[in-house]
């Protein structure tokens, strides 16, 4: 339900861009999406679809790029690689964890014609 | 994402790449950053991101980075390599896919600014008691302040009707197939409310833990509540959500005794999510934690109304600079 407003969202950007970009037809998209970002690549990838349908991205390819997860600690000041929000840090222990990556959403790329 | 200074609210745009923040952080125009490939349709192209496979990679690349100049964007189809195929492009645009809703979240919270309007964005599952807990805040306060409540649901006006009795104006928004609330939707509603100055609005979100996290609304700060009939692992199940909550209401401890949930441990998995989160332990039933709950919303409406206020007096006082 959820990527369906995200695919939703998508379809809006490509539709507001082809004006300024001088585009008529989406041929593929490229995403970044981080794994704080609360979005699951398979039901994205299905809602992708059935959204583009009869829209400029009709059949348009979706790649999704997954970007590593990353914070700050700021009880030890290091940066260490997290996949979840309670994850721990993996040099102290503390939850104290400032994310600095990996909540991301966003469209990177696109082949258009 | 602004490729300049890595804010996030920016709006990039290729061509003629204006770029401005309405907080006024910082400006900047930049014309640069813009990067066009262009490449005959029937050939493959290799990224360096890994997409593609790899034939022949041409394109006729054109990097311009420059300030305040105009950049030359490869247009028409003089390098298509196969007659009678059309070409493509490639065109970085990096937007945040939510762009569009953060933009009127903005909005939402410029005109919640303009008014001194503390609003509150309500999150739980079902069932976790937000609208007795929204309609006993209500009966409490006595009209202290102007209050005002949005109801996200997916079907029916029940909970705006039980809001309503108690006095106070409610919009339902029936989400349909929805999920969850948008900014856009929010804004609309607000059109419905005659003037909220100095009071608090109240955005009960439709019953989830998982979609809302990611709709800002404008909202000056989120509060989940959590009710110990639900389990305390909770915050682990939907880390989401306790991770941009501000508050968390632990609602229904009147309950306790009869139920085997740990409190401790609740509030440390709520803690491991979100060091910062506050807790307030509630009964929208006994009235237990009430005064707390009342005192943190005061607290925070005040603390509102000063910043307007702070603005409007520096606004004043560069204004009397000037005569």
């Amino acid at each position: 339900m959820h990527e369906m407003s995200i695919a939703e969202g998508i379809l809006q950007v490509l539709e507001d861009q082809a004006a300024s970009q001088q585009y008529e037809k989406v041929k593929a998209v490229w995403l970044e999406i981080g794994p704080l970002a609360n979005i699951d690549a398979n039901a994205l990838t299905f809602c992708f679809d059935v959204v583009m349908k009869g829209s400029l991205a009709e059949g348009a390819k979706l790649t999704i790029i997954s970007l590593p997860g990353v914070a700050y600690c700021l009880q030890c000041s290091e940066t260490v690689s997290i996949t979840q929000r309670y994850d721990s840090c993996s040099h102290c222990g503390s939850y104290q964890l400032q994310v600095t990556q990996g909540d991301e959403m966003r469209i990177k790329e696109l082949e258009v014609a | 994402m602004c490729t300049v200074c890595g804010c996030s609210e920016g709006e990039v745009k290729i061509e003629g790449h204006h770029h401005q923040h309405e907080d006024g952080h910082h400006h900047h125009a930049h014309d640069g950053h813009a990067h066009t490939h262009e490449h005959s349709h029937g050939h493959s192209h290799t990224h360096s991101l890994g997409h593609g496979n790899g034939h022949d990679h041409n394109h006729e690349h054109s990097h311009v980075h420059a300030e305040g100049h105009n950049i030359h964007f490869g247009k028409g189809p003089a390098h298509a390599h196969v007659p009678g195929l059309s070409q493509s492009r490639m065109i970085q645009i990096e937007q945040d896919i939510l762009g569009k809703n953060d933009q009127y979240a903005a909005r939402n919270r410029a005109a919640f600014a303009r008014d001194s309007v503390l609003a509150l964005n309500l999150v739980s599952s079902p069932g976790s008691g937000k609208t007795t807990l929204l309609t006993e805040t209500i009966k409490a306060l006595d009209e202290q302040f102007p209050m005002a409540v949005i109801e996200g649901d997916q079907q029916t006006a029940n909970d705006a009707d039980r809001i309503r009795e108690t006095g106070v104006p409610a919009i339902q928004i029936n989400t349909g197939k929805g999920c969850h609330l948008d900014a856009h939707m929010v804004g609309h509603a607000m059109e419905n409310f005659d003037n909220l100055s100095g009071g608090v609005l109240f955005i009960e979100n439709v019953g989830n833990l998982v979609c809302p996290s990611a709709f800002d609304l404008g909202e000056a700060a989120k509060v989940a509540i959590l009710s110990v009939t639900e389990g305390e692992d909770k915050p682990l199940k939907y880390p989401d959500m306790f991770h941009a909550a501000k508050l968390m209401l632990l609602n229904k401890t009147d309950l306790l005794p009869h139920l085997d949930f740990d409190l401790d441990k609740c509030i440390d998995y709520a803690r491991q999510v979100n060091p910062d989160i506050e807790i307030i332990q509630i009964s929208a039933r006994s009235g237990e934690g009430m005064e707390t709950w009342l005192s943190w919303l005061n607290a925070h409406r005040s603390k509102h109304i000063r910043q307007r206020l702070e603005k409007l007096e520096a606004e004043a006082a560069s204004l009397r600079d000037l005569l």
